[in-house]
């Protein structure tokens, strides 16, 4: 029996049911359904968030200078991205306006974020959905070597050193030690990159595993120490003196040299290591035109990266900010976050209550009251369900809708966006990609195409962050060195209710906090997080979200084998962690695939 | 076990969410450490949070690694447990209690895969009573362990011939240290009590429930 759902998806039940639980290589719990016709097609997907992590219980009630170390720790990965929307929410609450010095901090700290995301993801989340292991270890390293060589001066590529790490793993692997490696759908008929390919991948796996370290000493030198760098209501909690000489203290000469100097070696990696392993993996996938989903259709991007401080305009942006409907890439609308009309959250398929739930909720007036139910035709029990019943409430994430659209936000999100409104810095790179793959601006809105836009910002983050210490440096050099405006520290200079929002770019998509202070205390706090958006159920209309749009469609080679099902739910770099809760903890360590 | 090491580098590493109840053991842990421990340039403190990857860089690093976290073993609640060396990955793996155990397995084996596998491991775990209180601290019962786990940490970096000084309370001595806004005691002084700040749900949703 197959429906069409308003945004234009046919959705198929009738077929075999696929449970993968858990999602691996993700961040937070998720859990996903398909069904697959006789041909192995999936015809209909369900993703559901399996916790609630109640942020909004947690920050009722305290002091909102303090949100963002709260905040912080809702997730493992976007730490530093959390703490800069709370504290952006509580400054556009409060009208507080931050110096230069700290909005160029901010964005370096964010573009940081964004370039170690991105390279992280490409090679430790991403990349064995396309690279095989055992195939590297059966590799030639001399042709491994040829090939590096082809695509890049990239000095670590001799036969010798693609020899050594060969051993190397090829002992961690026979050891038999639980690992990265292990649980790998190894000899999977979808793997199509030759030996040589997967042997150069594999050891850039490694190397990038080493240089990850670097990228994030920015984190500790502007933000005081990683994990968990300090943020500050009013700028940046760092002080800076370009004559100070002392090993502690303010960030001196010495310090901004060490970051100016991580800079340029990020940019070399991304550029000599990271896009071209890009393009040369995905050279041996054109084929593999399946995942676009909503990419075609429906996308969304607040924008980030403030060129000048306190300046809120969409021109200021270097991240572009738009939302693109109905395939429509020559028109590219405005986004309002304080608009109650044009961002909504509907929970009809949700675990939450609304007393209303045909209808939305803008996150200003936004309700978290949780109501755990399973529909009737669930097989299993509430603590172990085999399968979810998607025409009830199936998911802790709730369904966030810009003027009632399913949206996928994200780097393809923003690139399409930049593409479309002709930014060179968006537009040349991307028809460069397609140029050297002789490919169709179509191949954009694929699982491939979500992939490549990631690592093009990768490249655009690293070459932006040596805009702004460049900046930051040419401003100290002129005698400002302020960082913080402490103006509006106490609670006395409030009014006595204030709402606010502070949105950022993160690295896997759109980012919003909304604040509502009350006497001096968080009266309501609703994050809305790239997750929610591209991982939300279905909405009272039927419309279906980004990760199950994406799936539909897709041939799976092995039905118990879900390596397509992952390598597109990975394309999003997902991450529930800020959604969420555990509902049950769950004993089994390996992914449980389930076909029936 | 292979010989000790002499100065050795040493990691005390808490692990978990402070926002998570009896989550937060490990962290709340090295920050008791923190504040009345002064040890030399070779034993590091870390609140590691729920962190992954950006952990791997630190572990590198040690020779001695001593871990400090909320377990399930299935044991009864308030158990502490310890555990050492090839055992540690297993327990950090089996019985997820949330994010971060799957995570730090998979950092102690990238760790391993780039050569650089702490000699000596030590888990120092505690069995929850209690995570389902969002921004809630440790139960009494978890919070009576600190001490102990505290013990049992100076007692095996005796082994390695490790010397430190009792001090004053100095939470703020350590950079490495949660953030003072969650330092525990501030972060259970300024928790709002149950009827200004509803724990369960939405107050406006409840009272709209109360009347009908």
């Amino acid at each position: 029996m197959s429906v069409q759902t308003p945004n234009g998806f046919q959705l198929d039940t009738s077929g075999r049911r696929i449970v993968v639980d858990p999602v691996t290589r993700i961040e937070g719990h998720m859990r996903c359904e398909v069904n697959l016709d006789e041909n192995n097609v999936i015809r209909n997907a369900v993703s559901t968030g399996t916790m609630w992590r109640g942020l909004e219980v947690i920050l009722r009630g305290r002091d909102p200078r303090d949100a963002w170390a709260f905040t912080e720790r809702i997730c493992g990965v976007c730490t530093g991205t959390h703490a800069l929307t709370s504290v952006r929410a509580v400054e556009d609450a409060l009208g507080i306006q931050i110096p230069e010095n700290a909005n160029s901090i901010r964005n370096i700290m964010q573009l940081t974020l964004q370039a170690h995301d991105h390279l992280v993801h490409f090679y430790h989340l991403h990349a064995l959905d396309w690279v095989d292991v055992v195939s590297a270890l059966k590799a030639d390293p001399k042709a491994t070597s040829a090939l590096a060589q082809s695509i890049s001066d990239w000095p670590l590529s001799s036969p010798g050193y693609f020899r050594d790490v060969q051993n190397r793993v090829k002992r961690f692997v026979e050891s038999g030690q639980l690992g990265p490696f292990m649980n790998g759908y190894w000899g999977n008929p979808a793997y199509k990159l030759p030996p040589e390919a997967n042997l150069m991948a594999v050891t850039h796996y490694l190397e990038a595993l080493d240089f990850q370290k670097e990228i994030v000493k920015i984190h500790t030198i502007y933000g005081g120490k990683n994990p968990h760098p300090n943020w500050l209501v009013g700028g940046v909690p760092c002080a800076i003196n370009i004559h100070d000489t002392g090993a502690v203290g303010a960030v001196n000469m010495e310090r901004l040299n060490l970051v100016s100097s991580i800079i340029d070696r990020t940019i070399e990696f991304i550029d000599k290591v990271y896009i071209p392993d890009l393009l040369a993996i995905a050279s041996f996938y054109k084929d593999w035109t399946y995942g676009g989903g909503l990419s075609s259709q429906a996308l969304l991007s607040y924008g980030d990266i403030p060129d000048r401080a306190n300046d809120d305009s969409a021109e200021n942006q270097m991240l572009p900010r738009g939302a693109i409907v109905n395939g429509n890439l020559n028109e590219i609308h405005d986004v309002d976050l304080r608009d109650p009309e044009q961002i909504q959250e509907f929970v009809a398929h949700s675990w939450f209550s609304y007393q209303d739930e045909s209808k939305g909720l803008h996150p200003w007036d936004g309700v978290t009251e949780p109501n755990f139910v399973l529909g009737p035709n669930t097989k299993g029990s509430n603590t172990r369900i085999e399968e979810i019943d998607e025409a009830a409430k199936y998911s802790w994430i709730k369904a966030p809708r810009w003027h009632g659209h399913a949206m996928e936000v994200g780097p393809l999100a923003r690139w399409v966006i930049g593409y479309a409104k002709g930014i060179p810095e968006f537009k040349e790179p991307v028809e460069k990609v397609l140029t050297d793959l002789q490919l169709p601006v179509e191949a954009l809105f694929s699982t491939l195409g979500r992939t490549a836009a990631r690592g093009l910002e990768g490249s655009w983050a690293a070459h932006k962050m040596r805009y702004f210490q460049d900046k930051l440096m040419t401003n100290l050099k002129n005698g400002d060195s302020s960082t913080a405006n402490i103006e509006k520290w106490e609670p006395r200079t409030w009014p006595k209710e204030a709402r606010g929002v502070g949105t950022t770019e993160a690295p896997r998509g759109a980012l919003g906090h909304w604040i509502v202070i009350k006497e001096g205390k968080i009266e309501n706090y609703q994050a809305v997080v790239p997750t929610t958006w591209n991982g939300s159920p279905r909405d009272p209309a039927g419309n279906i979200g980004a990760f199950e749009a994406a799936l539909l469609n897709t041939p799976v080679a092995v039905a118990d084998q879900p390596l397509e099902i992952l390598r597109t739910l990975h394309s999003f770099d997902p991450c529930l962690a800020c959604s969420t809760h555990v509902m049950s903890p769950d004993g089994e360590e390996l992914t449980r695939v389930k076909v029936r | 076990m292979s010989e000790a090491p002499s100065d050795p580098n040493v990691l005390l590493l808490g692990i978990g969410n402070v926002l998570w109840a009896d989550e937060g053991f490990g962290v709340r842990v090295v920050e008791a450490l923190a504040g009345r421990y002064r040890f030399g340039p070779n034993v590091r403190l870390l609140d590691g949070g729920t962190q992954g990857i950006y952990l791997v860089d630190h572990i590198r690093w040690a020779e001695v690694l001593v871990v400090f976290d909320a377990i399930d073993y299935g044991l009864p609640p308030g158990t502490l447990k310890l555990v050492e060396d090839d055992e540690v990955p297993r327990f950090m793996g089996a019985k997820k209690m949330s994010l971060h155990q799957t995570g730090f397995q998979e950092v102690l084996a990238l760790a391993d895969l780039l050569g650089d596998y702490p000699r000596h491991l030590l888990l120092i775990g505690v069995q929850p009573v209690e995570l389902d209180d969002f921004g809630g601290s440790l139960r009494p019962e978890i919070k009576a362990r600190i001490e102990p786990a505290i013990a049992a940490a100076l007692d095996y970096l005796g082994r390695f011939g490790v010397h430190w000084d009792r001090v004053e309370d100095t939470p703020d001595m350590h950079q490495d240290m949660p953030h003072p806004s969650l330092h525990l005691d501030r972060y259970e002084a300024d928790r709002p009590s149950p009827e200004v700040a509803c724990r369960i749900g939405d107050p406006r949703v409840l009272a709209r429930r109360a009347v009908g």
